[in-house]
Protein backbone atom coordinates (compact mmCIF):
# COMPACT_ATOMS: atom_id res chain seq x y z
CA UNK A 1 0.00 0.00 0.00
CA UNK A 2 1.70 3.58 -0.89
CA UNK A 3 1.73 5.89 1.51
CA UNK A 4 -1.71 8.22 1.18
CA UNK A 5 -0.99 11.76 -0.43
CA UNK A 6 -2.00 14.51 2.54
CA UNK A 7 -5.46 15.37 0.26
CA UNK A 8 -8.35 13.25 -0.49
CA UNK A 9 -10.25 12.27 -3.94
CA UNK A 10 -10.83 16.15 -4.88
CA UNK A 11 -14.57 15.29 -4.99
CA UNK A 12 -14.69 15.30 -1.27
CA UNK A 13 -14.49 18.51 0.41
CA UNK A 14 -14.31 17.74 4.12
CA UNK A 15 -14.04 21.43 5.52
CA UNK A 16 -17.50 21.76 3.68
CA UNK A 17 -18.56 18.76 5.09
CA UNK A 18 -17.28 19.67 8.50
CA UNK A 19 -20.04 22.49 8.72
CA UNK A 20 -22.80 20.23 8.38
CA UNK A 21 -21.54 18.92 12.07
CA UNK A 22 -22.48 21.68 14.37
CA UNK A 23 -20.74 19.96 17.48
CA UNK A 24 -17.63 19.65 15.73
CA UNK A 25 -17.17 22.78 16.77
CA UNK A 26 -17.05 22.40 20.07
CA UNK A 27 -13.73 23.14 22.33
CA UNK A 28 -11.89 21.04 24.62
CA UNK A 29 -10.19 23.98 26.92
CA UNK A 30 -8.50 25.36 23.94
CA UNK A 31 -7.72 22.29 21.69
CA UNK A 32 -10.42 21.93 19.14
CA UNK A 33 -12.39 18.52 19.50
CA UNK A 34 -10.94 15.76 17.49
CA UNK A 35 -13.68 13.58 17.59
CA UNK A 36 -12.37 9.51 17.12
CA UNK A 37 -14.71 7.91 19.17
CA UNK A 38 -17.13 6.99 16.36
CA UNK A 39 -17.41 3.47 16.40
CA UNK A 40 -19.42 4.54 20.07
CA UNK A 41 -21.51 7.10 18.15
CA UNK A 42 -21.33 8.87 15.64
CA UNK A 43 -22.38 12.85 15.42
CA UNK A 44 -25.13 14.30 14.01
CA UNK A 45 -25.40 16.89 10.96
CA UNK A 46 -27.72 19.62 11.09
CA UNK A 47 -29.80 17.84 8.54
CA UNK A 48 -31.18 15.42 11.42
CA UNK A 49 -31.42 17.95 14.18
CA UNK A 50 -33.46 20.30 11.93
CA UNK A 51 -35.52 16.79 10.98
CA UNK A 52 -36.37 15.97 14.72
CA UNK A 53 -36.62 19.55 15.55
CA UNK A 54 -38.92 20.46 12.85
CA UNK A 55 -41.00 17.42 13.19
CA UNK A 56 -41.25 18.38 17.20
CA UNK A 57 -42.27 21.80 15.84
CA UNK A 58 -44.33 21.25 13.45
CA UNK A 59 -46.36 17.64 12.44
CA UNK A 60 -46.09 15.50 16.31
CA UNK A 61 -49.21 13.51 16.99
CA UNK A 62 -49.36 9.82 17.94
CA UNK A 63 -49.32 7.96 14.61
CA UNK A 64 -51.68 5.37 13.24
CA UNK A 65 -55.05 6.05 15.27
CA UNK A 66 -55.60 9.85 15.69
CA UNK A 67 -58.49 10.93 12.67
CA UNK A 68 -56.82 14.35 12.86
CA UNK A 69 -54.44 16.61 10.34
CA UNK A 70 -51.59 15.74 12.61
CA UNK A 71 -51.68 12.35 13.18
CA UNK A 72 -51.86 11.61 9.63
CA UNK A 73 -49.05 14.03 9.33
CA UNK A 74 -46.99 12.14 11.80
CA UNK A 75 -47.88 8.95 10.65
CA UNK A 76 -47.18 9.50 6.76
CA UNK A 77 -43.54 10.80 8.00
CA UNK A 78 -42.93 7.77 10.07
CA UNK A 79 -44.19 5.64 7.52
CA UNK A 80 -41.68 7.33 5.16
CA UNK A 81 -38.69 6.94 7.13
CA UNK A 82 -39.77 3.60 6.83
CA UNK A 83 -39.44 3.67 3.27
CA UNK A 84 -36.33 5.29 3.15
CA UNK A 85 -34.89 2.67 5.20
CA UNK A 86 -35.91 0.19 3.38
CA UNK A 87 -34.62 1.28 0.67
CA UNK A 88 -30.95 2.04 2.10
CA UNK A 89 -31.01 -1.61 2.93
CA UNK A 90 -32.08 -2.62 -0.36
CA UNK A 91 -35.10 -4.58 1.52
CA UNK A 92 -37.42 -5.76 -0.45
CA UNK A 93 -40.40 -4.00 1.24
CA UNK A 94 -40.77 -2.14 3.87
CA UNK A 95 -42.28 -3.78 5.91
CA UNK A 96 -39.36 -6.04 6.62
CA UNK A 97 -37.85 -3.13 8.26
CA UNK A 98 -39.37 -3.17 11.95
CA UNK A 99 -38.28 -0.49 14.05
CA UNK A 100 -36.38 -1.07 17.17
CA UNK A 101 -34.24 1.10 20.25
CA UNK A 102 -30.86 -0.32 18.65
CA UNK A 103 -29.15 -3.04 17.04
CA UNK A 104 -29.22 -4.51 20.30
CA UNK A 105 -32.66 -4.55 20.67
CA UNK A 106 -33.74 -6.18 17.28
CA UNK A 107 -30.94 -9.03 18.04
CA UNK A 108 -32.66 -9.35 21.26
CA UNK A 109 -36.10 -9.49 19.44
CA UNK A 110 -34.57 -12.31 17.56
CA UNK A 111 -33.05 -14.12 20.33
CA UNK A 112 -36.85 -14.04 22.70
CA UNK A 113 -38.77 -14.59 19.34
CA UNK A 114 -37.51 -16.45 17.04
CA UNK A 115 -35.24 -18.26 19.90
CA UNK A 116 -38.54 -19.27 21.66
CA UNK A 117 -40.60 -20.85 18.71
CA UNK A 118 -37.12 -22.08 16.87
CA UNK A 119 -34.46 -23.78 19.72
CA UNK A 120 -34.51 -26.96 21.08
CA UNK A 121 -32.47 -29.37 23.41
CA UNK A 122 -29.28 -30.05 21.20
CA UNK A 123 -29.50 -27.19 18.63
CA UNK A 124 -26.41 -25.27 18.46
CA UNK A 125 -26.29 -21.37 18.02
CA UNK A 126 -23.12 -20.73 16.07
CA UNK A 127 -21.07 -17.20 16.71
CA UNK A 128 -17.91 -15.44 16.62
CA UNK A 129 -14.66 -14.40 18.58
CA UNK A 130 -14.96 -10.85 17.46
CA UNK A 131 -18.71 -10.22 18.94
CA UNK A 132 -19.74 -7.90 20.51
CA UNK A 133 -21.64 -8.68 23.87
CA UNK A 134 -24.86 -7.60 22.52
CA UNK A 135 -24.78 -10.13 19.89
CA UNK A 136 -23.43 -12.88 22.37
CA UNK A 137 -25.59 -12.11 25.42
CA UNK A 138 -28.74 -12.58 24.21
CA UNK A 139 -28.19 -15.79 22.44
CA UNK A 140 -26.68 -17.39 25.89
CA UNK A 141 -30.15 -16.90 27.42
CA UNK A 142 -32.24 -18.42 24.49
CA UNK A 143 -29.86 -21.17 24.70
CA UNK A 144 -29.87 -21.52 28.01
CA UNK A 145 -33.39 -21.36 28.13
CA UNK A 146 -33.86 -24.04 25.51
CA UNK A 147 -30.89 -26.07 26.55
CA UNK A 148 -29.01 -25.13 23.28
CA UNK A 149 -25.45 -25.25 22.56
CA UNK A 150 -23.09 -22.17 21.89
CA UNK A 151 -20.34 -22.48 19.31
CA UNK A 152 -17.12 -20.02 17.92
CA UNK A 153 -15.77 -19.52 14.71
CA UNK A 154 -12.23 -18.20 16.01
CA UNK A 155 -9.87 -15.76 14.52
CA UNK A 156 -6.52 -15.60 14.20
CA UNK A 157 -4.01 -12.99 15.78
CA UNK A 158 -4.59 -10.24 13.22
CA UNK A 159 -8.11 -10.25 13.76
CA UNK A 160 -10.06 -11.67 10.76
CA UNK A 161 -12.30 -15.08 11.19
CA UNK A 162 -10.42 -18.43 10.75
CA UNK A 163 -12.68 -20.07 7.87
CA UNK A 164 -11.05 -23.39 7.41
CA UNK A 165 -12.93 -25.43 9.73
CA UNK A 166 -16.33 -23.59 8.76
CA UNK A 167 -17.72 -26.77 7.44
CA UNK A 168 -16.49 -29.27 10.65
CA UNK A 169 -18.92 -26.34 12.70
CA UNK A 170 -21.54 -26.04 10.73
CA UNK A 171 -23.18 -29.43 11.30
CA UNK A 172 -26.70 -29.75 10.56
CA UNK A 173 -27.54 -28.89 14.62
CA UNK A 174 -26.23 -25.40 13.51
CA UNK A 175 -30.30 -23.77 14.14
CA UNK A 176 -29.02 -20.26 13.77
CA UNK A 177 -25.70 -18.31 13.00
CA UNK A 178 -25.25 -14.76 14.58
CA UNK A 179 -22.51 -12.71 13.03
CA UNK A 180 -20.94 -9.15 12.84
CA UNK A 181 -20.53 -7.33 9.62
CA UNK A 182 -17.62 -5.48 11.16
CA UNK A 183 -15.99 -5.85 14.11
CA UNK A 184 -16.38 -2.72 16.66
CA UNK A 185 -13.42 -3.50 18.67
CA UNK A 186 -10.68 -4.30 15.49
CA UNK A 187 -13.02 -2.76 12.52
CA UNK A 188 -12.56 -5.84 10.84
CA UNK A 189 -14.21 -6.50 7.66
CA UNK A 190 -15.76 -9.87 8.03
CA UNK A 191 -16.88 -11.57 4.53
CA UNK A 192 -20.23 -12.71 5.91
CA UNK A 193 -21.99 -13.06 1.89
CA UNK A 194 -20.19 -16.23 1.74
CA UNK A 195 -20.17 -17.45 5.28
CA UNK A 196 -23.97 -16.92 4.86
CA UNK A 197 -24.29 -19.03 1.82
CA UNK A 198 -22.28 -21.54 3.67
CA UNK A 199 -24.51 -21.38 6.71
CA UNK A 200 -27.67 -21.83 4.65
CA UNK A 201 -26.21 -24.74 3.04
CA UNK A 202 -26.92 -26.51 6.44
CA UNK A 203 -30.24 -24.44 6.57
CA UNK A 204 -28.93 -22.21 9.68
CA UNK A 205 -30.55 -19.19 9.75
CA UNK A 206 -28.92 -15.78 9.88
CA UNK A 207 -28.80 -12.72 11.91
CA UNK A 208 -25.76 -10.16 10.73
CA UNK A 209 -25.02 -7.28 13.24
CA UNK A 210 -24.51 -4.00 11.19
CA UNK A 211 -23.95 -1.56 13.76
CA UNK A 212 -20.55 -1.27 12.48
CA UNK A 213 -21.14 -1.62 8.74
CA UNK A 214 -23.66 0.79 7.82
CA UNK A 215 -21.77 3.76 8.67
CA UNK A 216 -19.25 2.68 6.39
CA UNK A 217 -20.34 -0.24 3.63
CA UNK A 218 -22.98 -0.43 0.77
CA UNK A 219 -25.80 -2.84 2.39
CA UNK A 220 -27.66 -4.56 0.44
CA UNK A 221 -29.36 -7.51 2.54
CA UNK A 222 -30.65 -9.02 -0.55
CA UNK A 223 -27.38 -9.72 -1.87
CA UNK A 224 -25.84 -11.23 1.04
CA UNK A 225 -29.09 -13.12 1.42
CA UNK A 226 -29.27 -12.45 5.94
CA UNK A 227 -32.16 -13.54 7.11
CA UNK A 228 -32.10 -10.84 9.80
CA UNK A 229 -29.92 -7.80 9.84
CA UNK A 230 -29.96 -5.33 12.93
CA UNK A 231 -28.38 -1.77 13.25
CA UNK A 232 -28.29 1.43 15.22
CA UNK A 233 -29.31 4.49 13.75
CA UNK A 234 -26.65 7.00 16.03
CA UNK A 235 -23.70 5.15 15.08
CA UNK A 236 -25.54 6.03 11.60
CA UNK A 237 -25.14 10.06 12.46
CA UNK A 238 -28.93 9.25 13.15
CA UNK A 239 -30.73 10.34 16.64
CA UNK A 240 -29.87 7.21 19.29
CA UNK A 241 -33.12 5.40 20.55
CA UNK A 242 -33.61 4.33 17.27
CA UNK A 243 -32.48 0.96 15.11
CA UNK A 244 -34.07 -1.35 12.71
CA UNK A 245 -34.42 -4.94 12.68
CA UNK A 246 -34.83 -5.95 9.08
CA UNK A 247 -35.91 -9.62 8.76
CA UNK A 248 -37.01 -11.52 5.29
CA UNK A 249 -40.99 -11.08 4.96
CA UNK A 250 -41.44 -15.05 5.51
CA UNK A 251 -39.49 -15.23 8.73
CA UNK A 252 -40.95 -12.75 10.70
CA UNK A 253 -44.21 -13.45 9.50
CA UNK A 254 -43.74 -16.77 11.54
CA UNK A 255 -42.08 -14.78 14.72
CA UNK A 256 -44.25 -15.23 18.04
CA UNK A 257 -44.59 -11.09 19.37
CA UNK A 258 -41.64 -9.78 21.08
CA UNK A 259 -43.12 -7.46 23.34
CA UNK A 260 -47.29 -6.80 23.13
CA UNK A 261 -49.26 -3.79 23.76
CA UNK A 262 -51.11 -0.92 21.63
CA UNK A 263 -50.55 -0.72 18.15
CA UNK A 264 -49.35 -4.37 17.60
CA UNK A 265 -52.45 -5.94 18.16
CA UNK A 266 -55.64 -6.46 15.60
CA UNK A 267 -58.51 -6.96 17.90
CA UNK A 268 -58.56 -7.62 21.87
CA UNK A 269 -60.73 -9.71 24.44
CA UNK A 270 -59.75 -10.97 27.52
CA UNK A 271 -60.33 -14.59 26.43
CA UNK A 272 -58.13 -14.09 23.43
CA UNK A 273 -55.87 -11.55 21.54
CA UNK A 274 -54.96 -11.62 17.52
CA UNK A 275 -52.01 -9.72 16.28
CA UNK A 276 -51.44 -7.35 13.36
CA UNK A 277 -48.91 -8.05 10.54
CA UNK A 278 -45.49 -6.86 10.05
CA UNK A 279 -43.97 -4.77 11.26
CA UNK A 280 -46.76 -3.23 13.69
CA UNK A 281 -46.96 -6.88 14.93
CA UNK A 282 -43.19 -5.54 16.35
CA UNK A 283 -43.82 -2.41 17.18
CA UNK A 284 -45.70 -2.28 20.57
CA UNK A 285 -46.65 1.15 21.92
CA UNK A 286 -46.20 4.53 20.53
CA UNK A 287 -42.80 3.81 18.94
CA UNK A 288 -39.73 6.76 18.75
CA UNK A 289 -41.33 8.58 15.73
CA UNK A 290 -38.72 11.27 16.09
CA UNK A 291 -36.16 8.82 15.81
CA UNK A 292 -37.22 7.24 12.84
CA UNK A 293 -37.77 10.74 11.31
CA UNK A 294 -33.97 11.48 11.93
CA UNK A 295 -32.43 8.08 11.08
CA UNK A 296 -34.33 8.90 7.48
CA UNK A 297 -33.05 12.67 7.44
CA UNK A 298 -29.44 10.98 7.90
CA UNK A 299 -29.91 8.33 5.30
CA UNK A 300 -30.89 11.05 2.86
CA UNK A 301 -27.55 12.94 3.83
CA UNK A 302 -25.41 10.49 3.50
CA UNK A 303 -27.38 9.64 0.14
CA UNK A 304 -26.38 13.42 -0.78
CA UNK A 305 -22.69 13.09 0.01
CA UNK A 306 -22.37 9.60 -2.06
CA UNK A 307 -21.20 6.29 -0.46
CA UNK A 308 -17.62 6.29 -2.83
CA UNK A 309 -16.80 9.52 -1.80
CA UNK A 310 -16.84 8.72 1.69
CA UNK A 311 -16.17 5.36 1.43
CA UNK A 312 -12.41 6.76 -0.30
CA UNK A 313 -11.67 9.64 2.35
CA UNK A 314 -12.36 7.24 5.16
CA UNK A 315 -9.83 4.47 3.47
CA UNK A 316 -7.06 7.78 3.33
CA UNK A 317 -7.51 8.23 6.36
CA UNK A 318 -7.27 4.43 8.01
CA UNK A 319 -4.30 4.44 6.05
CA UNK A 320 -2.52 7.56 7.37
CA UNK A 321 -3.15 7.09 10.79
CA UNK A 322 -2.12 3.43 10.87
CA UNK A 323 1.02 4.72 9.36
CA UNK A 324 1.22 7.33 11.86
CA UNK A 325 0.60 5.28 14.85
CA UNK A 326 2.56 2.30 13.79
CA UNK A 327 6.06 4.48 13.59
CA UNK A 328 5.53 5.01 17.36
CA UNK A 329 7.68 3.11 18.90
CA UNK A 330 6.60 1.13 21.97
CA UNK A 331 2.86 1.08 19.80
CA UNK A 332 1.49 -1.99 18.63
CA UNK A 333 -1.56 -2.05 16.77
CA UNK A 334 -4.94 -4.80 17.62
CA UNK A 335 -6.02 -5.99 14.60
CA UNK A 336 -4.15 -5.73 11.09
CA UNK A 337 -7.10 -7.38 8.99
CA UNK A 338 -6.67 -6.88 5.35
CA UNK A 339 -10.22 -5.70 5.05
CA UNK A 340 -10.43 -3.20 7.40
CA UNK A 341 -12.91 -0.25 7.98
CA UNK A 342 -11.53 2.85 9.58
CA UNK A 343 -10.82 1.76 13.05
CA UNK A 344 -7.72 1.77 15.20
CA UNK A 345 -7.40 -0.19 17.70
CA UNK A 346 -3.98 -0.19 19.74
CA UNK A 347 -2.01 -0.52 23.13
CA UNK A 348 1.38 0.88 24.65
CA UNK A 349 4.06 -0.38 26.29
CA UNK A 350 3.32 -0.21 30.09
CA UNK A 351 0.52 2.21 29.66
CA UNK A 352 -3.10 1.51 30.30
CA UNK A 353 -5.59 1.89 27.63
CA UNK A 354 -7.63 4.28 30.17
CA UNK A 355 -4.41 6.19 30.79
CA UNK A 356 -3.82 7.11 27.23
CA UNK A 357 -7.51 7.89 26.97
CA UNK A 358 -7.08 10.67 29.55
CA UNK A 359 -4.31 12.22 28.22
CA UNK A 360 -5.44 12.34 25.11
CA UNK A 361 -8.59 14.12 26.16
CA UNK A 362 -6.09 16.60 27.79
CA UNK A 363 -5.19 17.49 23.74
CA UNK A 364 -9.24 17.57 22.80
CA UNK A 365 -8.58 14.02 21.60
CA UNK A 366 -11.99 12.21 22.22
CA UNK A 367 -11.09 7.64 21.74
CA UNK A 368 -12.43 5.15 23.22
CA UNK A 369 -10.28 2.76 25.56
CA UNK A 370 -10.93 -0.59 27.45
CA UNK A 371 -12.51 -3.77 25.96
CA UNK A 372 -15.03 -2.05 23.79
CA UNK A 373 -17.78 -4.82 24.65
CA UNK A 374 -16.02 -7.61 23.69
CA UNK A 375 -14.42 -9.54 26.74
CA UNK A 376 -14.18 -13.05 24.94
CA UNK A 377 -11.85 -11.17 21.86
CA UNK A 378 -9.66 -9.52 24.24
CA UNK A 379 -9.09 -13.01 25.82
CA UNK A 380 -8.63 -14.22 22.84
CA UNK A 381 -5.87 -11.47 21.79
CA UNK A 382 -4.42 -11.56 24.72
CA UNK A 383 -4.91 -8.35 26.41
CA UNK A 384 -7.26 -6.43 28.71
CA UNK A 385 -8.26 -3.93 26.53
CA UNK A 386 -7.24 -1.45 23.88
CA UNK A 387 -7.03 2.30 23.13
CA UNK A 388 -9.35 2.64 19.66
CA UNK A 389 -9.29 5.61 17.56
CA UNK A 390 -12.32 5.14 14.84
CA UNK A 391 -12.61 7.51 11.99
CA UNK A 392 -15.91 9.40 10.07
CA UNK A 393 -16.06 10.66 6.77
CA UNK A 394 -15.73 14.18 8.75
CA UNK A 395 -12.27 13.58 10.31
CA UNK A 396 -9.43 15.00 8.67
CA UNK A 397 -5.49 13.75 7.78
CA UNK A 398 -4.98 16.56 9.92
CA UNK A 399 -6.56 15.17 12.86
CA UNK A 400 -5.09 11.88 12.81
CA UNK A 401 -1.76 13.44 12.68
CA UNK A 402 -2.48 15.27 15.71
CA UNK A 403 -3.53 11.86 17.22
CA UNK A 404 -0.05 10.43 16.38
CA UNK A 405 1.47 13.57 18.03
CA UNK A 406 -0.66 13.16 21.26
CA UNK A 407 0.65 9.80 21.42
CA UNK A 408 3.82 10.75 21.78
CA UNK A 409 3.07 13.07 24.61
CA UNK A 410 1.48 10.08 26.28
CA UNK A 411 5.31 8.49 25.65
CA UNK A 412 6.74 11.19 27.17
CA UNK A 413 4.99 11.22 30.47
CA UNK A 414 5.04 7.63 30.50
CA UNK A 415 8.79 7.54 29.34
CA UNK B 1 4.72 17.50 44.85
CA UNK B 2 7.01 19.85 42.58
CA UNK B 3 4.78 20.09 39.80
CA UNK B 4 2.17 21.24 42.61
CA UNK B 5 4.56 23.69 43.49
CA UNK B 6 5.21 25.26 39.68
CA UNK B 7 1.23 25.46 39.06
CA UNK B 8 0.64 27.87 41.67
CA UNK B 9 3.56 29.65 40.64
CA UNK B 10 2.23 29.73 37.33
CA UNK B 11 -1.27 30.69 38.45
CA UNK B 12 0.00 33.87 40.52
CA UNK B 13 1.78 35.02 37.87
CA UNK B 14 -0.36 34.26 34.57
CA UNK B 15 -4.05 34.90 36.70
CA UNK B 16 -5.64 33.92 33.76
CA UNK B 17 -3.62 31.39 32.23
CA UNK B 18 -6.43 29.30 31.03
CA UNK B 19 -3.96 27.83 28.31
CA UNK B 20 -2.03 25.77 31.08
CA UNK B 21 -5.47 24.94 33.12
CA UNK B 22 -5.84 21.33 30.98
CA UNK B 23 -1.88 20.26 31.28
CA UNK B 24 -1.79 21.11 35.07
CA UNK B 25 -4.57 19.08 35.89
CA UNK B 26 -2.92 16.21 34.01
CA UNK B 27 0.36 16.62 35.37
CA UNK B 28 -1.32 17.03 38.85
CA UNK B 29 -2.95 13.50 38.44
CA UNK B 30 0.15 11.87 36.44
CA UNK B 31 2.38 13.06 39.25
CA UNK B 32 5.96 11.83 39.92
CA UNK B 33 4.89 10.04 42.82
CA UNK B 34 2.04 8.59 41.12
CA UNK B 35 4.30 7.37 38.06
CA UNK B 36 7.10 6.23 40.80
CA UNK B 37 4.37 4.30 42.28
CA UNK B 38 3.11 2.51 38.80
CA UNK B 39 6.62 1.96 37.61
CA UNK B 40 7.63 0.42 40.87
CA UNK B 41 4.45 -1.20 43.29
CA UNK B 42 5.25 -1.54 46.35
CA UNK B 43 3.96 -4.30 48.36
CA UNK B 44 2.82 -6.05 45.44
CA UNK B 45 1.75 -9.80 45.53
CA UNK B 46 -0.13 -12.36 47.58
CA UNK B 47 -0.23 -13.78 51.64
CA UNK B 48 -1.33 -16.74 52.04
CA UNK B 49 -4.96 -17.17 53.08
CA UNK B 50 -5.76 -17.85 55.64
CA UNK B 51 -4.12 -16.37 57.48
CA UNK B 52 -4.74 -13.61 55.67
CA UNK B 53 -8.04 -12.18 54.75
CA UNK B 54 -8.51 -11.09 50.93
CA UNK B 55 -11.48 -9.09 48.70
CA UNK B 56 -11.50 -8.38 45.17
CA UNK B 57 -12.18 -5.29 43.89
CA UNK B 58 -13.36 -5.34 40.11
CA UNK B 59 -15.02 -2.48 37.66
CA UNK B 60 -17.00 -4.31 35.49
CA UNK B 61 -17.08 -1.28 32.95
CA UNK B 62 -12.79 -0.48 32.68
CA UNK B 63 -12.13 -3.91 33.80
CA UNK B 64 -9.77 -2.79 36.31
CA UNK B 65 -9.03 -5.59 38.87
CA UNK B 66 -7.59 -5.47 42.70
CA UNK B 67 -6.95 -8.16 44.86
CA UNK B 68 -6.02 -6.99 48.52
CA UNK B 69 -4.46 -9.18 51.14
CA UNK B 70 -4.26 -8.20 54.93
CA UNK B 71 -2.69 -9.71 58.09
CA UNK B 72 -4.40 -8.23 61.20
CA UNK B 73 -2.51 -8.92 64.47
CA UNK B 74 -4.64 -8.05 67.41
CA UNK B 75 -5.77 -4.28 66.06
CA UNK B 76 -2.54 -4.01 64.08
CA UNK B 77 -2.60 -4.75 60.33
CA UNK B 78 0.84 -6.20 60.02
CA UNK B 79 1.19 -6.83 56.52
CA UNK B 80 -1.18 -6.02 53.39
CA UNK B 81 -0.41 -6.93 49.80
CA UNK B 82 -2.07 -6.43 46.40
CA UNK B 83 -2.05 -7.78 43.18
CA UNK B 84 -4.04 -7.31 40.22
CA UNK B 85 -4.30 -5.32 36.83
CA UNK B 86 -5.40 -1.95 35.81
CA UNK B 87 -4.10 1.61 34.81
CA UNK B 88 -1.34 4.04 36.41
CA UNK B 89 -4.49 5.71 39.00
CA UNK B 90 -5.83 2.45 40.27
CA UNK B 91 -2.39 0.40 40.66
CA UNK B 92 -0.61 3.41 42.33
CA UNK B 93 -3.35 4.11 44.56
CA UNK B 94 -3.22 0.43 45.73
CA UNK B 95 0.47 0.78 46.20
CA UNK B 96 0.49 3.93 47.57
CA UNK B 97 -2.18 2.84 50.16
CA UNK B 98 -0.44 -0.68 51.34
CA UNK B 99 2.86 1.66 52.12
CA UNK B 100 0.12 3.87 54.07
CA UNK B 101 -1.57 1.76 56.21
CA UNK B 102 1.08 -1.71 56.73
CA UNK B 103 1.64 -1.25 60.36
CA UNK B 104 -1.11 1.11 61.37
CA UNK B 105 -4.24 -0.27 63.02
CA UNK B 106 -7.53 -1.29 61.74
CA UNK B 107 -9.05 2.07 63.49
CA UNK B 108 -6.25 4.27 61.36
CA UNK B 109 -7.13 2.31 57.99
CA UNK B 110 -10.51 3.01 58.18
CA UNK B 111 -9.89 6.50 59.28
CA UNK B 112 -7.65 6.82 56.03
CA UNK B 113 -10.09 5.01 54.06
CA UNK B 114 -12.76 7.66 55.22
CA UNK B 115 -10.27 10.34 54.47
CA UNK B 116 -9.53 9.16 50.52
CA UNK B 117 -13.13 9.06 50.55
CA UNK B 118 -13.79 12.54 51.25
CA UNK B 119 -10.35 13.73 49.04
CA UNK B 120 -11.44 12.61 45.72
CA UNK B 121 -15.16 12.30 46.06
CA UNK B 122 -15.90 15.12 48.31
CA UNK B 123 -17.60 18.36 47.78
CA UNK B 124 -14.41 20.50 49.08
CA UNK B 125 -11.45 19.32 50.10
CA UNK B 126 -10.93 17.99 53.62
CA UNK B 127 -9.16 20.20 55.94
CA UNK B 128 -5.39 20.94 55.87
CA UNK B 129 -4.80 18.48 59.16
CA UNK B 130 -6.65 15.94 57.16
CA UNK B 131 -5.43 16.60 54.27
CA UNK B 132 -1.36 16.74 56.19
CA UNK B 133 -2.37 13.05 57.95
CA UNK B 134 -2.66 11.42 54.51
CA UNK B 135 1.02 11.86 54.04
CA UNK B 136 1.91 10.74 50.14
CA UNK B 137 -1.34 9.51 49.44
CA UNK B 138 -1.93 13.33 49.18
CA UNK B 139 -0.86 12.97 45.53
CA UNK B 140 -4.34 11.49 44.75
CA UNK B 141 -5.79 14.54 45.47
CA UNK B 142 -5.56 15.34 41.39
CA UNK B 143 -7.63 12.59 40.73
CA UNK B 144 -10.74 14.94 41.45
CA UNK B 145 -10.62 16.92 38.34
CA UNK B 146 -11.14 13.48 36.34
CA UNK B 147 -14.40 12.68 37.22
CA UNK B 148 -14.42 9.68 35.22
CA UNK B 149 -11.05 8.56 36.93
CA UNK B 150 -12.50 8.41 40.37
CA UNK B 151 -13.64 4.86 40.23
CA UNK B 152 -9.99 4.22 39.49
CA UNK B 153 -8.27 5.61 42.82
CA UNK B 154 -10.95 4.41 45.19
CA UNK B 155 -11.28 0.72 43.57
CA UNK B 156 -8.33 -0.26 46.27
CA UNK B 157 -9.87 1.47 49.29
CA UNK B 158 -13.20 -0.35 48.61
CA UNK B 159 -11.41 -3.77 48.27
CA UNK B 160 -8.90 -2.86 52.02
CA UNK B 161 -12.93 -2.14 53.29
CA UNK B 162 -13.93 -5.29 52.31
CA UNK B 163 -11.04 -7.45 53.21
CA UNK B 164 -11.24 -5.69 56.70
CA UNK B 165 -14.78 -6.41 57.02
CA UNK B 166 -14.63 -10.05 55.56
CA UNK B 167 -16.54 -9.04 52.39
CA UNK B 168 -14.87 -11.32 49.36
CA UNK B 169 -15.71 -9.10 46.39
CA UNK B 170 -16.75 -5.33 45.81
CA UNK B 171 -17.54 -3.60 42.37
CA UNK B 172 -17.02 -0.04 41.92
CA UNK B 173 -18.57 1.34 38.30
Amino acid sequence: MPPPAASTAPAFDVAAVREDFPILATRVGTHPLIYLDNAASAQKPRAVIDAVSEYYAARHANIHRGVHYLSAEATDAYDQARVTVAKFLNAAEPRECIFVRGATEGINLVASSWGRANLRAGDEILLTTLEHHANIVPWQLAAEAAGAKIKVIPVNDRGELILDNLDALLTPRVKLLAITHVSNALGTIVPVREIIRRAHAVGAVVLVDGAQSVPHLRIDVRDLDCDFFAFSGHKLFGPTGIGVLYGKAALLEKLPPYQSGGDMIERVTFEKTTFRGLPERFEAGTPDISGAIGLAAAIRYLDKLGHDALAAHERCLLDHATTAVRAIPGVRLVGEAADKVGVLSFVMDDVHPHDIGTILDSEGIAIRAGHHCAQPLMQRLGITGTARASFAFYNTIEEADRLAAALLKVKKMFG
Amino acid sequence: MRVRALRVLRGKILPFSIPSTVDDELNELYQDIILDHHRRPRNRGQLPAPPASFAEGFNPLCGDQLTVFVNVDGDKISDIKFTGQGCAISQSSASLMTQQVKGKTVAEARAAIAAIQELLTGENLPPIAVQESLGDLIALKGVRKFVARVKCATLAWHALDAALAGHGKVSTE
